[in-house]
C-alpha cells in the first residue's frame, strides 16, 4: 500500500491550522489497541472511508510493540492520537537487499505544520536503523502533492524502481 | 521534459536569490555565475518580479531579492511562469499526433510529462535549498577523504576532460 494522501493542497503550508488543537511536542511510541478507535477516526477523516477490520487487521500484523522490523508508531499529544505512521523491513523484494518501507503515514490535520510527521518518520528510520536497514522507501500517487512534498522535504528522492500497472481484462487471461 | 533557456535562468535565479533572502544580488553577478548576457538575465528577473518572487531594490547596490516563500513555492510555480505546461490544443497538435503509432507515442511522452510534473511540484525551493547544502556537505566530507577518495576522483574527472 503507498503512503496515503492526506488532502491535496499546496506543499509545506497550504493548509489551515485549526485553533485549539495540540500543544508542545508530541511523543512518539508504539501503538496500542486503545489508539485504533482513535486511528480509525483519523483515517476516515482524511480519505473519506472507514475501514475499521483493515485496521484491526493492520494492529494484529503491526502492533507488536519491540519489533524493529514491523512497527506501528503513533504521535501521542495532550492523551490525543495526533498521528501515526506504519512499516515494515523487507527483504529481497524486487530484487532489493533489505530495506525499511514507509507504507502509511498520516496527521491530523489540525496538529500539522508542526513537525509531527518529520518526528513520526525519525522515530520508524531509527528503527530500521536497529533492525540493520540502511534504506528506507515508499510509494504514493504521483497527484498527491503535498504528501510527495513531505517525503522530499524530509530528503527523499526518487529510488531506481518504476512501478507499472495494467488492468486486467474480465474472462481472460495472460496480457492484453 | 527539457526546460527552456529562459526557465532554467529563472530557476538559477531564484534559488540563489532565496540562498539568502536578505541580501540583494545584481542581475550582472548572476549573469556572471551563470555564464548568460545581462540583458536576457533582466528580462527574466522582470518577468519574476512581476510575479512577486524577487522584489526589485533601487539605488546604490540595487538589484533583486527573494520575495517569494521558499516553503510554498515550488519548481512548478516558477516552470509555469514560463512555460506551457498544458496539452496543447486540437488544432496546435503535429499531424502525426493523430496517427495510430503518433498516439501510442503521445500515450509515452505524456507518461514521462506526468512524472516530470509531479517530480517539479513536489519540490519546494526549501527543499532545493536543502539539497544543496547536502551535496555541498557531501563534496566537502569527500575532498577531506584521504588518498583514493574524493580529491582523486576530481583529479580523474579533470584530466578526462
Amino acid at each position: 500500500m503507498a503512503a496515503r494522501r492526506a488532502r491535496q493542497e499546496r506543499p509545506d503550508g497550504g493548509q489551515v491550522e485549526a485553533a485549539g488543537g495540540v500543544s508542545g511536542a508530541p511523543a512518539v511510541r508504539a501503538v496500542r489497541r486503545g489508539d485504533l478507535p482513535e486511528i480509525i477516526a483519523l483515517d476516515a477523516a482524511v480519505t473519506g472511508i472507514e475501514k475499521r477490520n483493515y485496521w484491526h487487521s493492520i494492529f494484529r500484523r503491526y502492533g507488536v510493540a519491540g519489533d524493529a522490523e514491523r512497527q506501528f508508531l503513533v504521535a501521542e499529544d495532550g492523551g490525543a492520537v495526533v498521528g501515526f505512521v506504519i512499516g515494515e523491513v523487507r527483504d529481497w523484494e524486487f530484487g532489493s537487499p533489505p530495506c525499511g518501507w514507509v507504507f502509511a503515514i498520516d496527521v491530523r490535520p489540525d496538529a500539522r505544520q508542526r513537525g509531527v510527521g518529520a518526528q513520526l518518520l525519525t522515530a520508524i528510520s531509527a528503527g530500521f536503523r536497529r533492525a540493520g536497514v540502511t534504506k528506507v522507501r515508499t510509494m504514493l500517487a504521483r497527484d498527491n502533492t503535498l504528501i510527495l512534498s513531505f517525503f522530499r522535504s524530509q530528503g527523499m528522492m526518487a529510488g531506481p524502481f518504476i512501478p507499472l500497472e495494467t488492468d486486467l481484462e474480465q474472462g481472460r487471461g495472460g496480457r492484453r | 521534459m527539457k526546460l527552456q533557456k529562459n526557465t532554467r535562468l529563472a530557476l538559477y535565479s531564484v534559488l540563489e536569490f532565496a540562498l539568502d533572502p536578505a541580501r540583494q544580488i545584481s542581475a550582472a553577478e548572476i549573469a556572471v555565475k551563470y555564464g548568460v548576457s545581462p540583458h536576457h538575465l533582466a528580462k527574466v528577473l522582470s518577468e519574476l518580479a512581476r510575479a512577486g518572487v524577487v522584489e526589485s531594490v533601487r539605488g546604490v547596490g540595487g538589484g533583486y531579492r527573494f520575495a517569494g516563500n521558499a516553503r510554498r513555492l515550488t519548481l512548478m510555480d516558477v516552470i509555469g511562469m514560463f512555460e506551457e505546461l498544458s496539452e496543447p490544443d486540437a488544432e496546435r497538435r503535429e499531424p502525426g499526433e493523430r496517427t495510430p503509432v503518433g498516439r501510442a507515442l503521445s500515450a509515452v511522452l505524456s507518461e514521462i510529462d506526468e512524472i516530470a510534473t509531479a517530480t517539479f511540484s513536489s519540490i519546494t525551493l526549501a527543499t532545493m535549498l536543502r539539497l544543496l547544502e547536502r551535496q555541498q556537505r557531501d563534496a566537502t566530507a569527500a575532498s577531506r577523504t584521504p588518498a583514493g577518495g574524493g580529491k582523486d576522483v576530481v583529479r580523474r574527472a579533470t584530466r578526462r576532460g
